[in-house]
């Protein structure tokens, strides 16, 4: 009999239920701001929380809400999954805000909720630092206020932010992250700069939720032909919600299509495909394959490091306890479960981890 | 192996090419370099693109984004049809030199002298033996 593999989550979402959640984490200006300008959430359009998929219906409150305590988290994900590690990436609209200094300070006061209200409360749960992206100082400033509490083992960005990721404004950024040991963690989701698609804003959820999908490729070339996965090469960026089986084919063309116009951009010295491999993890929740194909797609990926084991709590991405996508081979899972997140974080190493229980 | 007699020198000048029936339906394409002359099979080993009718540039490399280091300019070879780029010195693709190759042919100057002392095949010019000729091992 072989020994359970105790599973590292890579993408589980705290939901303050309201912005009087975070006042107290706040300074006494902002927080009056809160109650005088009558602020009373920021739930985000990327997930509306009556839309089914933002919260899984087993999961939802008697108010309809849920992710807003520990306890929900270890009722429902961390002791029936048998997490050992769980990474919290709270999605609360904070990076929405377009004044950066509530901005700012809504962010920091998320960061502080999730420190004090859930990783102090619960020694499995280690945490993304938000990142207020209005500008790369202030994010980098962020990345220095909580970097010192090793439980932050990653910088959390969305996918659809303001100007593309790998532009060299945000090396600063991942300078700073790869001095602290952190990975850049790339979630779905919009800051509404600009519409969730090239082509323009999206009638449906549906649309939207997909379009995901469409910021991740655009991202992912971004930050391959700007050269910051070159110039950072000991960066680790893990794609949270991003889906799986998009990348192969994305790869494909954006190989082929370097292989003529590689001059462009020098700097792209080896195959855009095997820095991709070196240094991008994918969380595999959602996957986005029938369990028949999911072995091939996985073939094509050619790599079995890059899949990152991910319940994605609380959207509902599985029924009942399926939580692991369905035609993965079992020899995948010691990799899939746990091994390749404790070589993508380095803050979750053994001895990271070794500490963490100790806590 | 064949030896094709593709030209008079001065009919490839420094920079300039030269595409030659190499019988068989092949086809050579014969560059200069400096004086220098190199021969390669004018199909793009990628899906048979004329390299005769592609774009010579400089080999670009670069430390770091943002720096472009620029050099042996005129010696990269581009296929037209999806601009692979070949070092026309090797024949070596630039993303994949050691298995994406195109074929290369010696290329040699030989005095009209010499080659009126034959064997050669393909030979369509008329050799004067004060001229120099571009003679490709094919």
């Amino acid at each position: 009999m072989t020994m359970p593999i105790r599973r590292i989550d890579v993408d589980v979402h705290p939901m303050p239920t309201s912005l009087k959640a975070l006042t107290p984490y706040m300074d006494a200006f902002w927080a009056d701001q809160v109650v005088e300008r009558g602020m009373t959430t920021l739930d985000s359009q990327s997930w509306p929380i009556g839309s089914p998929k933002t919260i899984r219906a087993d999961w939802r409150d008697a108010k309809g809400r849920g992710a807003s305590t520990v306890e929900e988290l270890q009722r429902q994900c961390l002791d029936p999954f048998d997490v050992e590690i769980a990474i919290l990436n709270p999605l609360y609209g904070v990076q929405l805000l377009f004044n950066e200094d509530m901005c700012a300070a809504f962010t920091r006061a998320l960061n502080d909720w999730v420190r004090t209200e859930w990783l102090d409360r619960d020694d499995r749960l280690r945490a993304s630092i938000v990142l207020p992206m209005h500008t790369p100082e202030q994010a980098v400033a962020e990345i220095e206020r909580l970097a010192g509490d090793r439980r932050f083992v990653q910088a959390l960005a969305l996918v659809m932010g303001e100007v593309p990721l790998g532009r060299r404004q945000w090396w600063p950024v991942f300078e700073a992250c790869v001095k602290h040991g952190l990975t850049l963690g790339i979630h779905a989701g919009s800051a509404y700069r600009h519409p969730q698609t090239s082509v323009g804003w999206t009638t449906w959820y549906l649309e939207e939720y997909a379009a995901n999908q469409q910021a991740f490729q655009s991202t992912l070339a971004s930050l391959v032909t700007e050269g910051a996965l070159g110039k950072f090469p000991s960066l680790k960026v893990v794609m949270l919600e991003s889906g799986v089986t998009w990348l192969p084919a994305f790869l494909w063309r954006l190989q082929k299509v370097w292989k003529g116009v590689r001059f462009e951009v020098p700097w792209v010295d080896r195959l855009p495909a095997e820095i991709v491999r070196d240094q991008v993890r994918l969380s595999a929740q959602p996957f986005d394959a029938p369990p028949d194909q999911a072995k091939r797609i996985l073939d094509h990926l050619r790599s079995d490091e890059m899949l990152l084991w991910a319940s994605d709590w609380p959207h509902w991405q599985f029924d009942g306890d399926a939580a692991i996508p369905p035609g993965i081979p079992e020899s995948l899972l010691p990799k899939l479960l746990r091994g390749n997140a404790l070589a993508t974080y380095p803050r979750l190493s053994p001895q990271e981890a070794r500490k963490g229980d100790a806590a | 192996m064949p030896r094709i007699v593709a030209g008079p020198v001065a009919e490839i000048p420094p920079g300039g090419r030269k595409l030659v029936e190499a019988g068989e339906g092949r086809r050579i394409v014969v560059f200069n370099l400096d004086g220098d002359f190199f021969a390669l099979s004018d199909r793009c080993p990628h899906q048979g693109g004329s390299l005769c009718r592609g774009a010579q540039s400089g080999h670009v490399s670069s430390p770091e984004p943002g720096v472009y280091t620029y050099e042996r300019r005129g010696e990269m070879i581009r296929c037209p049809w999806h601009y692979w780029e070949f070092d026309i010195r090797t024949g070596k693709s630039w993303f994949d030199p050691r298995r994406v190759q195109v074929r290369q042919f010696p290329a040699h100057v030989e005095t009209g002298a010499a080659l009126i002392e034959g064997p050669y095949q393909a030979e369509t010019y008329p050799v004067r033996v004060e001229d120099a000729y571009v003679v490709v091992d094919a």
